[in-house]
């Protein structure tokens, strides 16, 4: 643990941390390892919003999780669960075999822009359109951020990356793919919505979307899927304030908030 | 003795899964055994509550068995040539996180699209590791209907006892043929699950992560050195072969499946003709038994190789038998089926025309 000296010029006064004081902190099931993120990243605020949930509905030991390849790919080094580990892509198919498998446990996949909207396309699509019964934490940044910032499907247009220097063209390079909007055709998927978590507002919006989408699985509604219009300061080469002004500014735009499709409704 | 039937190679294989106890099965049609998928998608739910799930590509079916088998259930697949290429980065990541699993390959010709014809030209994927990294599957090889029965039930079992994948090589012949079959009698549903599942943290122990992915160098070392452990005592305790007439053989001939079934009824026909030739049948293909060749090779004056492929098990028929005495090979290629005649003919082209000395 680290201890932190307060400058001199700013009294402390250590009587008040008390637990009934207490207004926040790192939910139990959130290991104490540090976060490998980089700062201003939104992984870190997804992660602990999950394992929050996961501490208040007291399903620890019913849980199983499947993270990724990308930025996420260590998501099981900070979150206190049984969890697999997938190919690049393949989470929903790992996902369909665990919670067939166990159809009363909750099973969630945790998965980049590039994991899931562009070589995992296929198994997304059709774990949605079978209906399974679990949920699809969608991260999208716009940009490969593990191999460091290359194009990604969601990359908006115009927007620069490794492999589209010149900014992406569309004409070559193809359009930003609204993965969540397809997802909401599809008749077996229950609940897909669109949050963000650059403000404490978008934060505690999220944390509710998140809730229903448990209560879905609980309830067995079908395919839950909630996308996080994230930010990538590193790669978009920005400091976490701008790339947080970036997500209110040209991401949400593009990729509006809210939800797309709740059960039994549009 | 068990109940006996006469079945297709397929149906007695998609039989035997559900009598073995199997928890799921996840697949995708291809000729020439997706009577498996059907026989199952009839049979199996209703029976034992086996889970049956067509996937919508070889690419899903096989990392869903990575899900289900990561829960401690039994999982497997069929497929053929093709789509078992679809599903070499599964198997890679199963092997590297120690699951077990049954995979069945019904090799069709090749290369590409190929034909639907039987053929043994996944050999080398199946024996060699067709993923990336160093990991092998136990491959078992069967050369008739009761065989293609009898593996899936050791098939499960070695699979649990190695944590690795086991792999059954067939080949459309062996899927599409019909024989008499004994079955066995039906094992249940485990309902208990080993403790390094992911079924659900444990209140009152650590949390399991299954992956194949271990940063450090030193640490991925360490898990390659567990897996080479795990290949060497296979190669000790599951060498698997059949011999016959090998005591006063003068030649040998050997196969594996299909190839070892031509090769048998060949050496009836020679020893009709007054050759003295017996056979070596490898039953598993991985391990391989190089000791049987080794130790017959310096009492025989050849050994023909008779495989339906350009020649691929005869690199570990001549990397056991090295300069001890002569290997040829006779074989057929694309689907097309070598019969006993020919084999002769190129035996006595290979080993008494010339006087044995090509």
């Amino acid at each position: 643990m680290t201890t932190y000296n307060a400058p001199e010029e700013v009294p402390v006064n250590f009587d008040i941390v008390k637990d009934e004081y207490l207004i926040y902190k790192k939910p139990k099931t959130l290991t104490d390892k540090p976060l490998h993120y980089c700062p201003g990243c939104a992984h870190g605020t997804v992660h602990r919003i999950l394992m929050e949930i996961v501490d208040e509905m007291n399903i620890q030991d019913q849980i199983v999780g499947i993270a990724p390849v990308g930025c996420s790919v260590f998501a099981y080094d900070y979150m206190n669960i049984d969890i697999q580990e997938a190919a690049h892509g393949r989470a929903c198919a790992l996902a369909t075999g665990v919670k067939r498998m166990m159809p009363d446990k909750y099973v969630f996949t945790y998965q980049g822009d590039g994991d899931l909207a562009s070589i995992g396309t296929a198994e997304t699509i059709h774990a949605a359109n079978r209906g399974e019964n679990i949920l699809v934490v969608f991260i999208n940044n716009g940009v490969y951020g593990m191999t460091s910032g290359q194009m990604a499907p969601t990359t908006l247009p115009g927007m620069v990356t490794t492999t589209s220097p010149y900014g992406r063209d569309v004409k070559t390079q193809g359009y930003p793919l609204k993965i969540a909007d397809l997802l909401a055709q599809l008749p077996g998927v229950a609940y897909v919505s669109r949050q963000s978590v650059h403000t404490q507002l978008n934060v505690r919006k999220a944390k509710k979307a998140f809730q229903k989408a448990f209560e879905y699985q609980k309830q067995k509604l079908g395919f839950c899927m909630i996308e996080i219009v994230g930010n990538c300061p590193s790669n978009w080469k920005m400091t976490p304030l701008e790339s947080n002004k970036f997500v209110e500014e040209k991401m949400i735009p593009y990729y509006p908030l809210g939800d797309l499709k709740v059960p039994g409704g549009k | 003795m068990g109940e006996v039937r006469l079945m297709k190679g397929n149906e007695a294989l998609a039989e035997a899964l559900i009598r073995a106890g199997a928890d799921a099965y996840f697949g995708y049609p291809i000729t020439p055994q997706s009577e498996v998928i059907e026989y199952l998608s009839l049979e199996a739910n209703k029976r034992t509550g086996m889970l049956v799930l067509q996937a919508e590509s070889e690419v899903a079916a096989i990392n869903m068995i990575y899900g289900a088998a990561a829960t401690g259930r039994r999982a497997c697949t069929t497929s053929s040539s093709p789509g078992i290429s679809l599903m070499q980065e599964g198997i890679s990541y199963i092997s590297g996180a120690e699951l077990p699993c049954l995979l069945v390959n019904i090799v069709r010709g090749g290369p590409g699209l190929g034909t639907i014809q039987p053929s043994q030209a996944d050999y080398f994927q199946a024996t060699k590791g067709g993923g990336h990294g160093d990991y092998h599957l136990l491959v078992l090889a069967p050369y008739n209907v009761q065989e293609m029965v009898d593996f899936v039930k050791l098939g499960f079992d070695l699979a649990e006892k190695y944590r690795n994948p086991v792999m059954i090589l067939a080949d459309g012949a062996m899927g599409q043929m019909m024989e008499k079959v004994e079955l066995f009698e039906p094992i249940p549903r485990k309902t208990e699950f080993p403790d390094w599942a992911t079924t659900g943290k444990p209140n009152d122990k650590e949390r399991r992560i299954i992956t194949s992915l271990y940063i450090e160098p030193e640490r991925m070392e360490v898990v390659n050195l567990r897996l080479q452990a795990k290949y060497r005592q296979m190669e000790k305790e599951e060498v698997r072969f059949q011999t016959i007439n090998t005591d006063d053989a003068d030649y040998i001939f050997t196969g594996f499946g299909l190839g070892s079934r031509i090769a048998m009824k060949s050496m009836e026909v020679a020893r009709e003709k007054g050759y003295k030739v017996g056979l070596i049948r490898p039953i598993s293909v991985y391990p391989f038994p190089y000791s049987i060749y080794r130790e017959i090779a310096p009492r025989v004056k050849g050994i023909l190789d008779i495989e339906l492929n350009a020649g691929q098990m005869i690199e570990d028929v001549k990397l056991a038998v090295g300069d001890k005495t002569r290997v040829e090979f006779y074989g057929r290629m694309g689907g097309m089926i070598p019969t006993p005649d020919d084999v002769i003919e190129n035996f006595e082209k290979f080993f008494i025309n010339n006087g044995g000395n090509k």
